[in-house]
């Protein structure tokens, strides 16, 4: 195995833990605010390592290029999710957990 | 693959059951979303990218934004519906669908094998395109998709004929990233759907795909509370880009018979050039179409304060 193989691979398995603790955070967490920290995690950090991973272990610069894109589009979607979801929360009246 | 495919299997006939029979609405429709998505993928573990493609965009993208916005405009009620356990009429239709699906299994046993795949193959040089698909339905059943556009625009017409289109509700809570993310990822939708056209022509892609990607972010666009600069008046551009496909192609049937060409026959040299042209008119009808399907009604003469006053 070469040492970009391996780095790719270490990557993907890296951003595996966030995916986990994010669903656990969204299983176990007591309210819409936390849930949603838990998830952005999931998307951005997670998804950017599995990207990132999956972009060296191709060893193609379109296809890593391509993956790049997948993960900005993500970035802008859930950060735009999750800002409805939370403003919609809070005019719902919706108390964040422990105030 | 084995485990995933069971996995897959598993998880639509449950969410089937989930968008059926849960209690509640949001829920079934997020259930049936959902069931697209998954339905998508299993499209691609069949080898049918082209189906995939299109299921996802349309049938978990606009159906799925079509029933949320039938969904918002029903009153609100907390009825649960009958519980599955006190439905009589289960004891019908649950055997009913099971006997349906054995005659469906049989049916798919019976079909001649190797199917028609020999026969396109042979005549894809002649077809213009590298792209099996596409040149099954650009070329050699150019007709059956002249219908289909045609069931399309009729199904535009009869929804304009029905009066003009409810104005879309302002989003409850107002968020200018919400804004701004329709008016980052048009142009993206664009980009995405003139490479699904072009690549039609050699691979997974084409027309329907790429009208329905673009559809998808017409409809994104609208829910994100922009307003189209397309208007539906008598001579406007919506009903031009409704109709360009139907008429595009129907030109394209009569003119190779000025060509001295059967009905409907491209000259050889020129079918490539032909079906590049059909695509791009077709595309562009399907996105309007889609569109139009979502807004339930004819899109007014102009848009702006007065049309959402009327």
């Amino acid at each position: 195995m070469s040492l970009a193989n391996a780095i790719g691979l270490l990557c993907v398995l890296l951003g595996m833990p966030f995916f986990f603790l994010g669903t656990l955070g969204l299983l176990r967490f007591p309210d819409a605010y936390t849930r949603l920290h838990a998830l952005a995690k999931t998307d951005n950090v997670g998804l950017g390592l599995v990207c990132l991973g999956l972009a060296i272990l191709s060893g193609s610069l379109a296809i890593g290029l391509k993956l790049f894109l997948i993960w900005v589009l993500m970035l802008i979607a859930s950060a735009t999710g999750a800002g409805l979801i939370g403003r919609t929360a809070l005019a719902r009246g919706m108390k964040p957990w422990g105030l | 693959m084995l485990v995933f495919d069971a996995l897959l299997a598993g998880a639509l006939i449950w969410l089937a059951w989930q968008a059926t029979h849960t209690p509640g609405l949001f829920r079934s429709v997020i259930s049936f979303i959902v069931f697209g998505l998954l339905m998508a993928l299993a499209w691609v573990r069949l080898e049918a990218p082209d189906i995939a493609l299109a299921e996802a965009a349309i049938g978990a993208g606009a159906t799925g934004a079509l029933l949320l916005s039938a969904l918002g405009r029903l009153a609100v009620t907390h009825e649960a519906g009958t519980p599955w356990q006190e439905r009589p009429d289960l004891y019908f239709w649950i055997p009913a669908g099971a006997a349906l699906l054995g005659l469906l299994t049989l049916a798919a046993w019976a079909l001649p094998t190797p199917g028609l795949g020999d026969d396109v193959r042979r005549v894809l040089p002649d077809s213009g395109v590298a792209n099996p698909v596409t040149a099954v339905l650009l070329n050699i059943r150019a007709f059956d998709t002249l219908l289909e556009i045609g069931v399309l625009l009729l199904a535009t017409i009869a929804i304009w004929s029905l009066g003009r289109m409810p104005m879309p509700s302002a989003p409850a809570v107002r968020s200018p990233a919400l804004t701004a993310l329709g008016r980052v990822l048009f142009p993206m939708f664009v980009l995405v759907s003139a490479y699904l056209l072009w690549r039609g022509s050699h691979a997974p892609g084409g027309a329907f795909p790429a009208g329905a990607v673009v559809g998808a972010g017409g409809i994104l666009s609208i829910l994100a509370g922009a307003q189209p600069w397309l208007t539906g008046g008598v001579r406007g551009p919506w009903r031009i880009l409704l109709s360009l496909g139907f008429a595009t192609m129907l030109a394209v049937a009569w003119g190779v018979m000025a060509l001295g060409q059967p009905f409907f026959a491209y000259p050889p040299g020129l079918a490539g050039l032909i079906v590049l042209v059909l695509e791009l008119a077709a595309g562009l009808s399907i996105a309007m179409s889609l569109v139009a399907l979502y807004l339930a009604g004819q899109p007014p003469d102009h848009w702006g304060p007065e049309a959402a006053r009327r």
